[in-house]
């Protein structure tokens, strides 16, 4: 298959310290301020997070969101290798550098979110882990991917330091650590929706769905593809190269099938269980809902035909709606569709604190320099100029 | 060059074995728990209740919580909610000119907050690493802060908004009503049901004050009738059966000598309903009210508790692993083809 010839990754090179990575050396700065002082008093004493609302920001975007954005990897290694479309393989070490960032972040994140964070081996130990614990699938299975995908990545690392012969031993095995790869991210991103379900009727029935696992799978393969868009287009337009659109034109296809898929799933869900009504009524949640569902259905409109699919902007902008839809997915489940003790209670409010914002601009600031830091100094984006492919 | 035909092909087979992975087959359906036979409650009964207070300053204290101040004058523990530091709370129901007790047009009553001690409790099922445990035999929720990692899934999943974190602690742990298990040994029961005045909070085993509460619901309004106080003696249970019985029950057979409190009290107008009985698939603790439980605070819930809901997706998906591994398996075959696809069009890259 003539595809599979295609440019090497190289890096870019160029110089670390430019505006973008000071601004987000400044975020990163600023987000260890606010963790010294959490560390110090407490959870109470840097965010808004009270008993009606004991998940803030930190775990909804840093974690939950902030996992689905690091899809990437998996959505497009999975055309790869799995769907066998080796031409988008170019596309492959870029998605999965963000992937990894964006898990291991998550991961670290988790901790600063922790009330007794000094006790978290307990989630492995036997005695302690309780396989019942929806939470517990999460932490394992999100654990065993950040390891399996620095496996995955370590060829790059192998490169850039010579160390042909343990690349040559990994290349052996790889095919089961992409296969482990794939598994993975498909378990926790669909138990992060069931995350939900034991939360019962405190949750809409807009959200509120045994279904929800294949929900927050299919949109997380959704919003891998889409980020991939994003990054593809800043990524060329910030090192100033050219943009792979005979792979992103095609890519979108396949994204909207997958988002198609989730749309019929959705509302066939939604009309099965008689909750579509919950959508009509003058609220707030419903409010959310429609942003929800109109950004998961723009990229149709923005994309849905070859044309405008070999339009950059139009591509960037699919990417970015589908990015949307699945942060309103996400936010308007746990926290805006949330209500403690189903308004019997006193009525608790959440709205982030300054503090807490910081913490989260600086973990995607950290992200952001990572991938520059790695982008200019390690073979991951391919080689300018096409050489051997097309 | 593949064709559309083979990419279609594929897609399904993948979307296949990802539908595998997430459909929740009911195959393995997870029944809700009942109670424990022998399970401990207590039944809370708003027409007794004078809202005194004595079981919150009670409970403050035995559990050693400090006081939480909600006024200006820093003088009385005055919280308004139960928290990570209050486990117990008597909230009042106002409407109108408040002039009549248990009505809810123009009239006040009260309603007891603290743990329900669900039969399948959510935040057990939430805990991912079984700080929140439900005894088998007594059916107690506790809470073990030396195992808990501070994740609060379990205040999130509690639809009753029952377990609370510290916030202002770095080494905040969980706070909820654990029905001063702490106290059982010395054969104390808990201290709310200990002190109330009115017998409106009562202790026994959870069988005993549903019968009791179903007894109270088939009086007539207005009747007197002989109100226990304190705790609720099992039916075949000798008086003062005090000390050990040999049999490692002590804490079942062992409780404090204490005389008979019983007064006789009148009947009041009950709805008829045992909240608790069937909600979220039933709770050791049941309460009884005239005013409507929803105005009182407690929200209206489904006879199924969704820890069984949760658990049957969890264990259709990962039980035994069988399903991950088949997918696992799939997987890799393709990946392996496909891998080494790759590799021999690198090496004709190179030639």
């Amino acid at each position: 298959m003539s595809a599979h010839r295609h440019a090497a990754p190289t890096p870019v090179g160029g110089n670390l310290l430019n505006p973008t990575t000071l601004v987000c050396g400044a975020l990163a700065i600023a987000m260890l301020t606010v963790l010294v002082a959490r560390f110090l008093f407490g959870l109470g004493a840097v965010t808004n997070l009270n008993d009606g609302y004991p998940w803030g920001i930190w775990v909804v975007v840093d974690v939950i969101i902030g996992s689905a954005f690091a899809c990437g990897g998996f959505s497009v290694a999975m055309l790869v290798y799995i769907f066998n479309r080796g031409h988008y393989h170019p596309l492959v070490r870029p998605a999965l550098l963000a992937s990894l960032f964006g898990y291991t972040l998550a991961g670290v994140g988790v901790i600063f979110d922790l009330g007794r964070y000094w006790n978290f081996w307990h989630i492995f130990w036997p005695g302690y882990a309780n396989p019942n614990s929806v939470m517990f699938e999460v932490a394992v299975c999100i654990s065993a991917y950040i390891t399996v995908m620095w496996i995955e990545f370590s060829p790059t690392f192998m490169e850039k330091w010579g160390m042909k012969d343990a690349r040559k031993k990994l290349d052996k095995v790889l095919f089961f650590f992409i296969a482990l790869g794939t598994l993975l991210p498909m378990m926790h991103q669909s138990s992060l929706g069931t995350l939900l379900v034991v939360m019962g009727p405190q949750v809409n029935p807009l959200w509120q769905t045994p279904v929800v696992p294949l929900l927050y799978l299919l949109t997380a393969i959704a919003i891998g593809y889409g980020v991939v868009l994003f990054e593809s287009c800043v990524a060329s337009s910030a090192y100033r190269r050219q943009i792979e659109i005979h792979l992103l034109e095609p890519m979108a296809k396949v994204m909207l099938g997958v988002l198609g898929l989730y749309m019929a799933v959705r509302f066939g869900d939604l009309v099965v269980r008689g909750a579509l009504a919950n959508a009509f009524k003058p609220s707030l949640e419903a409010f959310v809902f429609w942003i929800e569902n109109l950004a998961f259905l723009a990229p149709f409109a923005l994309v849905g035909s070859t044309a405008s699919r070999r339009n950059p902007a139009r591509l960037f902008l699919a990417g970015i709606a589908i990015m949307v839809g699945g942060v309103f997915l996400r936010i308007n489940g746990f926290l805006i569709g949330y209500d403690t003790g189903l308004g019997v209670d006193s009525g608790w409010n959440y709205f982030p604190s300054i503090a807490e914002m910081i913490v989260t601009a600086g973990m995607f600031a950290l992200e952001v320099l990572g991938y520059i830091v790695i982008t200019r100094r390690f073979p991951v984006l391919p080689r300018e100029g096409g050489a051997a492919a097309h | 060059m593949t064709t559309r035909r083979n990419f279609l092909r594929s897609c399904l087979a993948g979307g296949a074995a990802a539908a595998a992975t997430v459909a929740p087959v009911a195959v393995s359906a997870r029944e809700t728990h009942p109670r424990p036979p022998e399970g401990l409650g207590l039944l809370y009964d708003a027409t007794l209740c004078i809202g005194c207070q004595a079981c919150v300053a009670a409970c403050k204290r035995v559990n050693e919580n400090t006081p939480e101040f909600n006024v200006m004058d820093k003088l009385w523990d005055t919280p308004l909610d139960t928290s990570g530091h209050t486990f117990n709370l008597i909230k009042m129901y106002r409407h109108g000119t408040m002039e009549t007790k248990d009505a809810e047009e123009n009239g006040y009553s009260f309603m007891k907050t603290s743990c329900m001690h669900c039969a399948d409790p959510s935040c057990v099922s939430a805990c991912p690493v079984s700080a929140m445990k439900k005894d088998p035999e007594t059916g107690i929720v506790g809470y073990d802060a030396d195992a808990c990692i501070g994740c609060r899934y379990c205040v999130a999943a509690c639809p009753f908004g029952i377990p609370k974190y510290q916030y202002d602690s770095p080494t905040g742990k969980i706070g909820k009503c654990e029905l001063c298990r702490h106290r059982h040994q010395d054969g104390h029961y808990s201290a709310c049901a200990e002190v109330c005045p009115t017998g409106a909070t009562l202790f026994g085993r959870t069988e005993d004050l549903l019968a009791e509460a179903k007894r109270r619901l088939a009086l007539k309004p207005g009747d007197w009738t002989a109100i226990p106080r304190g705790r609720l003696r099992h039916a075949q249970e000798k008086v003062l059966a005090g000390g050990e019985d040999g049999k490692g029950a002590r804490h079942r057979h062992g409780w404090r000598d204490e005389p008979d409190q019983s007064y006789q009290a009148q009947v009041g107008h009950y709805l008829q309903h045992v909240y608790g009985e069937t909600e979220y698939g039933g709770t050791q603790v049941l309460k009884l009210s005239a005013v409507n439980f929803q105005k009182a605070g407690m929200p209206d819930l489904p006879p199924k508790a969704s820890a069984a809901t949760s658990e049957t997706i969890q264990h259709t998906l990962y039980g035994g692993l069988v399903m991950p591994i088949a997918v696992l398996g799939a997987l890799t075959f393709v990946a392996r083809r496909n891998v080494v696809a790759e590799e021999e069009g690198k090496e004709g890259d190179r030639s």
